[in-house]
């Protein structure tokens, strides 16, 4: 028996609504149920108070200082580094060899798993830079894993910035740089700040390339030749190890909640400046 | 002359990633090619005995489990990451999209530890008790994977289906065919090497996932001959030995990752291909 299009039809159409909605879905039930077990043990003595016995009492104030202070200094060495290389790529140069083969490198970078840059990050940074378990190695190994996604967003930024606004520049008798500084970046900001948020999120979120580069001490980070230990990392060991579920799933709510926090207002500033430009 | 200055400052920023690039290259293969000279490709891409502080340095099984993983998650993430994407591109309205397309990316933000813990609580004793075994196993590790692959297939997936001109579903539509008949007959058709770079890239993303790996996989040492079997990848060996290796059993590791890096980028290189194929 053949059965009619128009049947079928309706049954994909019914089909592929269910899947999209089963898809978001997921993402509901991993944060509902971060957000259900992990609320309980959340309290102002648990963000404040730094982490005893290993992580099985305490909080986790040492765990957020080192995240913060990873983060921070990556994206401070990642975006200078990043949006140099999109104005470089999008303003200086006719695409070319040259151009596609900076691509080619920036590509393969994104592609790169975040354990192989563990694994060089610990080869390099901690063993011949001799920098040991430190928040420097970590904070080297962090920037180049994070780049290329700055590199990609400052680009998208700064082409859809209009053409009419540099010529007005250049007509004003502006060189290249001034044009570029007092034009295009202003206008291209939104959507490059938009790149530096996901790569925060990013960054708050990774464990492998950073457990081998940073370590996991617990005591808190004073200087850039200490170990020190992420969120994420410490999750990760809680988890593991048994230490305590109770404090994982506390340590799971607040890592998600930042991340999700950071990539939703990332997302709005994108839409405002689709908005902006369409 | 500030001009100038200006100029080579930024290609000198440019340079840098391909730099980054050449340095991780050569420290990784620097570390990992000469137990590949001193044990023999042979013993190491084909041997089956990981024993690395007793001389056997096989990574056959793992090399093995990576690709079956990879497959796994495949299966579970490619048609329904498809679905999402030609529901997104084809069917949903301006609002729908609105919503559905961030919270689909808000997916890929979810860390990984945090996909193996849910992994290890609610998975893994499904899997246990619905289908026997460890729980640990290929079935656990795909399923996670499957999910955690399914915004690099939706997000490349819509962007190829949403470059198909809309003339392409005019004229199929003009000639009396029902919509899904135009979209698995001519869009989908039309945007079929963007689709197969999402899926690849998405491959890329499961072969190289560790953490979330690790938590649900169980790390037999052994080739799983079952879907319920645990079995232990190339990511995860580097990074469950790597804290504590040191001599021949170091090098071995960055053997491991020699081979995972030649792996990921011919998955690169074909699925970069793809999408500048069709677009």
């Amino acid at each position: 028996m053949r059965i009619k299009p128009r049947i079928v039809d309706v049954f994909v159409r019914i089909s592929l609504n269910l899947q999209a909605f089963f898809t978001v879905g997921i993402l509901a039930v991993i944060v509902a149920i971060i957000f259900i077990k992990g609320s309980p043990y959340i309290n102002l003595e648990f963000i404040i108070s730094s982490p005893q016995d290993m992580g099985r009492h305490g909080g986790i104030f040492s765990t957020i200082v080192g995240t913060i202070l990873l983060v921070l200094l990556s994206i401070f060495l990642a975006t200078p580094l990043g949006v140099g290389t999109a104005i470089f790529l999008t303003e200086y140069t006719k695409e070319s060899v040259f151009t596609k083969v900076i691509r080619f490198g920036v590509e393969s970078l994104a592609g790169i798993p975040s354990i192989l840059f563990g694994l060089f990050g610990f080869i390099f940074f901690v063993t011949k830079l001799k920098m040991g378990w430190s928040l420097l190695a970590g904070v080297l190994t962090t920037t180049i894993m994070i780049l290329p996604t700055i590199i990609r967003t400052s680009e998208e930024a700064i082409k859809a910035v209009p053409r009419s606004l540099r010529i007005v520049s250049y007509s004003l008798s502006a060189t290249k740089w001034e044009t570029v500084k007092k034009v295009v970046l202003p206008s291209a900001a939104p959507g490059i700040l938009t790149g530096v948020m996901l790569s925060v999120g990013r960054a708050v979120g990774e464990t492998a390339a950073i457990i081998f580069t940073m370590g996991s001490s617990l005591r808190m980070p004073l200087s850039l030749m200490d170990s020190g230990r992420t969120m994420a990392v410490h999750f990760y060991i809680l988890a593991r190890e048994g230490i305590s579920m109770e404090n994982a799933y506390a340590t799971a709510l607040i890592l998600v909640l930042s991340i999700l926090s950071i990539n939703i207002l990332a997302y709005y500033i994108m839409n405002r400046v689709i908005s902006k430009f369409s | 002359m500030k001009e100038y200055f200006v100029k080579y400052m930024l290609m000198a920023f440019a340079l840098s990633s391909l730099f980054f690039l050449f340095l991780i290259f050569i420290f990784i293969l620097f570390e990992g090619l000469p137990l590949f000279h001193k044990a023999g490709l042979k013993h190491i891409i084909l041997g089956s005995k990981w024993a690395p502080t007793k001389g056997s340095f096989g990574i056959f099984p793992m090399i093995i489990s990576s690709f079956l993983v990879t497959f796994g998650a495949l299966i579970i993430g490619g048609p329904m990451g498809l679905s999402c994407a030609i529901y997104l591109s084809e069917y949903s309205g301006k609002r729908m999209k609105m919503f559905l397309k961030p919270a689909l990316e808000l997916l890929a933000g979810i860390p990984s530890v945090v996909y193996g813990f849910l992994g290890v609580v609610y998975i893994v004793p499904l899997v246990r008790d619905y289908f026997g075994g460890p729980g640990f196993s290929l079935l656990s590790t795909s399923l996670i994977l499957g999910v955690m692959i399914l915004p690099t297939v939706i997000s490349i997936s819509f962007d190829a289906l949403m470059s198909v001109p809309k003339t392409y579903r005019e004229g199929s539509l003009a000639m009396g065919a029902t919509k899904w008949q135009t979209i698995y007959k001519v869009v989908v058709p039309s945007a079929k090497s963007g689709i197969l770079a999402s899926f690849i890239l998405g491959m890329g993303r499961a072969i190289g996932e560790t953490m979330a790996v690790i938590m649900v996989a169980g790390n037999a040492l052994r080739t799983p001959l079952s879907i319920l079997d645990p079995l232990r990848t190339l990511t995860s060996n580097i990074a469950l030995e790597l804290a504590y290796a040191s001599g021949d059993h170091r090098l071995g590791l960055f053997s491991t990752g020699v081979v995972l890096l030649i792996i990921i980028m011919i998955l690169n290189y074909i699925a970069n291909f793809g999408i500048k194929k069709g677009s």
